[in-house]
């Protein structure tokens, strides 16, 4: 194990001290470490908020919520999770770990990136500072229009409370933190690669990170614009979104999903470069069809631009219109299949060690493939007509961010972790944990396909008994609490272990990429020396010439 | 190594164990909290209208889109059960067992090719059935057509049918092997409009008039029910309406039943001639019409011909002595932040208002 020169003075770290340090640090590594204890209580807020609305669905007309508290439920829910936690989180772990993947000092901007983080937290602090503010209608006054928030209903006629408008402050901050949050990544990729290390040989997740900042970079502004005209349609008279006066309420629909498709892949690429690093580790040989996965990765990028309007089937447009954007959703599904086979392919043949980490990637990719093939059928338009904004696509979502996107958030979390606390999570605790949530997950998520082609609508607060969807709201909010479950697991896996402190050493799983060739946790300056980068696998390569080396002086 | 194998059996037993209990707790729990939620709820139940489902298509065009969603649902299915088998045979297969160690390889082109051009070639079929559904299912036809016009308002559905010069609410009615025309129109924010066994949704976006076409197959008494699929505030899951397919003679004498104007006040008596002066006096001519009244509001459901109606209340309550009573005593607490105002009426002065609007047939 390479030791630092940690052991500076000790005497003078007192409570106030050791905030002091972390609330003023330009750190990349503390300022992941912040970003993920935040997006992690966004998350328990999220999840809690989702076990009301899950409670309100159990059965036929549930006196749980009132029509007001679940209308701000489910859109704190979807807007936390979405903006708070899955967007956010990989941002989190990005700037723990680009910079020692690259084997650079830290961020290109290191104040910068601290200011990313900030207005994250403050971003979510003003949405949910409507907690306080109490309406003339008794009620706090929170988001209440879903996290897509189509106008006229959240212009001042209809919604005329403060609500839409902590909302939209609140994304305002979050829109920018990610916007230069993505700047700062790409500066940092493109410009401060260890001596060595191509664009095309960086560890896939780097890549993914690469080609996310991008979308954010070209998607965000696209959010930003279109709340700011809310805003003003709000209460500077201007009529961007009213018919009345002549505006249009399928503007909002172009300019939000302009940036929300695409968000999509910002939250789930990310996940998928995650996989891309865990799969060889743990099956010991390298990524299977490296250049595939990385450009893969890159034409998901851009045709995930070219898809946002299939969430607009239903909006009257031409068959042209619709006809392009049924054919560019199916053909996203084209890049998305060569990950799944490039992954199977890195199974195949390895040595597999089942470990917490692996079974968390393993669960993603089989509950992505599910997701993937309930979202061409949403591609095919008169199915969508069928299906859309009924539970089904509630699935499809779910299946994609949660299935998808938090399993690998999991993953990557058992994985990473030793690096970035030098101890180890518990195993027995970590496979308790994954086998609950993947059964909580699939008990809550598939019945919902069920009870969407069953006719049930999303963002109801209640429905008549007698239609055929009680049982299956019934499973779905046992499944909802069994994955309640499975993060208490995960918490009290994380205290027990943190407690404990196993020793992680340098490089535990026999990692390849560069963060394993420091201490754990890396010194503030990172890495003493960067080792020589020879290609893909760095560490790996380095291994090899080792024992090559022994083998011929053993020749000799 | 072998004990903790073991142990994993354990958490898929106590899995299968939760599945199981669940299954046998459902048909308890429900009969549980149907019956403890039969004493909270009449009158304020919902009304059912039927166990709604894409599958039990009705018309020409959901039977087609049926077709269309069992191919593709068959052919993901398909490739579900090859590609999941795949993963976890390769889990399974590959799974640690020294001495065995990895294979060293990083790629091959041919393979990587095949698995690109396998699902283009699949998704391009696909898509070819995709678009010949499209065309077909929104063809409009020259011969044979009910034009309707749907309205959507927070949170109720108006019905207007401008060829017969009739404005209803609630309910569609419409008759048998026709091709019903729908022009979604929305009277304030945006709503959606479906029925699972008859077409597909539209949205009603303001300042856009959006369209369904539908050609109902079997005529019955019996409600297909519709409910708003765009989020459009408050009471929308409380925004319902329902469509009954007619045969053509039914449905010509709904109309002519629906043209008459309402009984005229002179002609009636008792507790529903009060009710006629009552409503007359009260601000409920203000938001209703009645037509051959004084009542010409628009805000709310024309009332003409409402006690031939199956629903009320947005299509949320069945309709019947009990639950109109119960709707103009209290509609804000059977459905709270909707337009009618909880007037403050007696019982007397509620009773006379039930028999005057049970007179409008």
């Amino acid at each position: 194990m390479t030791t630092h020169a940690q052991a500076l003075p000790t005497a003078r770290r007192s409570v106030v001290t050791e905030i002091i340090d972390w609330v003023t640090t330009v750190d990349h590594k503390r300022i992941g470490i912040m970003y993920l204890f935040v997006n992690f209580f966004f998350f328990l807020i999220g999840g809690l908020e989702a076990l009301l609305v899950r409670s309100q669905l159990a059965q036929a007309n549930m006196k749980v919520l009132n029509p007001t508290l679940y209308n701000e439920m489910f859109t704190l829910h979807g807007t936390t999770m979405i903006f708070l936690v899955v967007v956010p989180i990989w941002a989190g772990f990005a700037n723990f770990l680009v910079p020692l993947m690259i084997g650079a000092r830290d961020m290109a901007f290191p104040r910068l990136n601290a200011l990313s983080f900030w207005l994250l937290l403050f971003g979510g602090l003003v949405m949910y500072s409507s907690f306080l503010f109490i309406g003339p209608d008794g009620y706090a006054q929170l988001p209440n229009a879903g996290w897509t928030s189509y106008p006229p209903l959240t212009t001042a006629i209809f919604d005329p409370g403060r609500n839409i408008d902590f909302w939209i402050l609140g994304l305002h901050l979050l829109g920018a933190s990610s916007l230069i949050g993505a700047i700062n990544f790409l500066v940092t990729i493109i410009n401060m690669r260890a001596p060595g290390m191509k664009l095309t040989e960086m560890p896939m997740f780097v890549w993914t990170m690469m080609v996310t900042s991008s979308m954010v970079l070209f998607a965000t502004p696209s959010l930003s614009v279109a709340i700011t005209m809310l805003l003003a349609d709000r209460h500077f008279g201007t009529h961007f979104f009213l018919p009345a006066q002549g505006g249009d309420p399928l503007l909002w629909q172009n300019l939000f999903w302009f940036y929300s498709h695409p968000a999509v892949y910002i939250m789930v690429l990310p996940g998928m470069g995650a996989v891309s690093e865990i799969l060889p580790v743990f099956s010991k040989k390298p990524l299977f069809g490296y250049s595939f996965v990385a450009w893969s990765s890159a034409a998901i990028a851009i045709l995930g631009f070219s898809v946002w309007a299939h969430h607009m089937f239903q909006v009257g447009s031409s068959l042209a219109v619709n006809t392009f954007f049924a054919t560019a959703s199916m053909i996203i599904a084209v890049p998305t299949g060569i990950k799944i086979f490039n992954w199977i392919g890195t199974l195949w043949g390895g040595a597999l060690q089942l470990k917490t980490p692996l079974l968390f990637m393993i669960g993603f990719i089989s509950m992505f493939i599910i997701g993937g093939l309930s979202g061409v059928m949403l591609a095919a338009v008169p199915v969508n007509w069928q299906v859309h904004d009924t539970y089904f696509v509630v699935a499809h979502l779910h299946y994609v961010l949660f299935g998808g996107s938090m399993f690998a958030v999991f993953g990557s979390f058992y994985y990473w972790l030793p690096k970035m606390s030098g101890w180890m999570m518990d195993e027995r605790w970590g496979k308790w944990h994954f086998w609950l949530m993947f059964i909580g997950f699939n008990l809550t998520f598939f019945p919902m396909h069920i009870s969407g082609i069953l006719g049930m609508p999303r963002r109801i607060y209640t429905y008549a008994p007698g239609q055929g969807w009680d049982i299956w709201n019934l499973i779905s909010t046992i499944g909802a609490f069994v994955i309640a479950l499975s993060i208490l697991m995960f918490m009290i896996n994380f205290v027990l272990s943190a407690r404990r402190k196993v020793p992680a050493g340098d490089n535990p799983w026999e990692g390849s990429t560069l963060e394993w060739a420091t201490s754990s946790p890396p010194p503030a300056h990172n890495f003493d020396s960067v080792p020589p980068v020879k290609g893909r696998d760095p560490l790996w390569i380095l291994k090899r010439e080792a024992q090559q080396a022994a083998a011929e002086s053993a020749n000799i | 190594m072998k004990k903790r194998s073991s142990r994993l059996w354990l958490i898929g037993l106590a899995a299968a164990l939760v599945a199981v209990l669940a299954i046998v707790a459902i048909p308890a729990s429900r009969a549980v909290a149907q019956n403890t939620l039969g004493v909270i709820c009449p009158p304020f139940c919902m009304v059912t209208f039927n166990t709604p489902s894409i599958f039990n298509a009705a018309s020409t065009e959901t039977i087609e889109i049926r077709g269309l969603f069992n191919f593709i649902l068959i052919t993901a299915a398909i490739i579900f059960v090859l590609v999941e088998g795949l993963l976890f045979f390769t889990v399974f297969r590959f799974r640690n067992r020294p001495p065995e160690s990895a294979m060293q390889f990083h790629g091959n082109t041919k393979l990587e090719l095949a698995w690109t051009a396998a699902p283009a070639v699949i998704l391009a079929v696909l898509l070819g059935f995709t678009l010949q559904t499209m065309g077909q299912v929104k063809a409009v036809s020259a011969s044979n057509v009910l034009n309707v016009k749907a309205i959507g308002h927070q949170w109720w559905w108006e019905f207007r049918y401008p060829d017969q010069s009739i404005v209803t609410a609630e309910e569609l009615i419409v008759p048998v092997n026709t091709n019903i025309q729908v022009s979604i129109e929305s009277n304030d924010v945006e709503h959606g409009f479906w029925v699972p066994e008859l077409f597909g949704k539209a949205d009603a976006v303001p300042g856009y008039t959006t369209r369904v076409v539908f050609t109902p197959n079997t005529a019955s008494q019996y409600y297909y029910g519709g409910q708003c699929t765009q989020f459009c505030g408050l009471e929308h899951a409380q925004m319902r309406f329902a469509v009954v397919v007619r045969t053509d003679e039914e449905f010509k004498n709904w109309v002519a039943n629906q043209k008459q104007p309402a009984a005229a006040p002179e002609t009636l008596s008792g507790d529903a001639a009060a009710g006629q002066k009552l409503f007359a006096s009260l601000p409920c001519i203000g938001c209703h019409a009645i037509q051959g009244t004084a009542a010409a509001g628009v805000v709310g459901p024309n009332l003409t011909h409402m006690a031939s109606r199956g629903f009320i209340a947005g299509g949320v309550l069945a309709n019947t002595p009990e639950t109109l009573r119960a709707w103009i005593k209290d509609p804000q607490s059977v459905k709270p932040g909707n337009d009618m105002p909880t007037l403050g009426l007696s019982d007397v002065q509620v009773g006379q208002l039930v028999a005057y609007l049970s007179t409008l047939k």
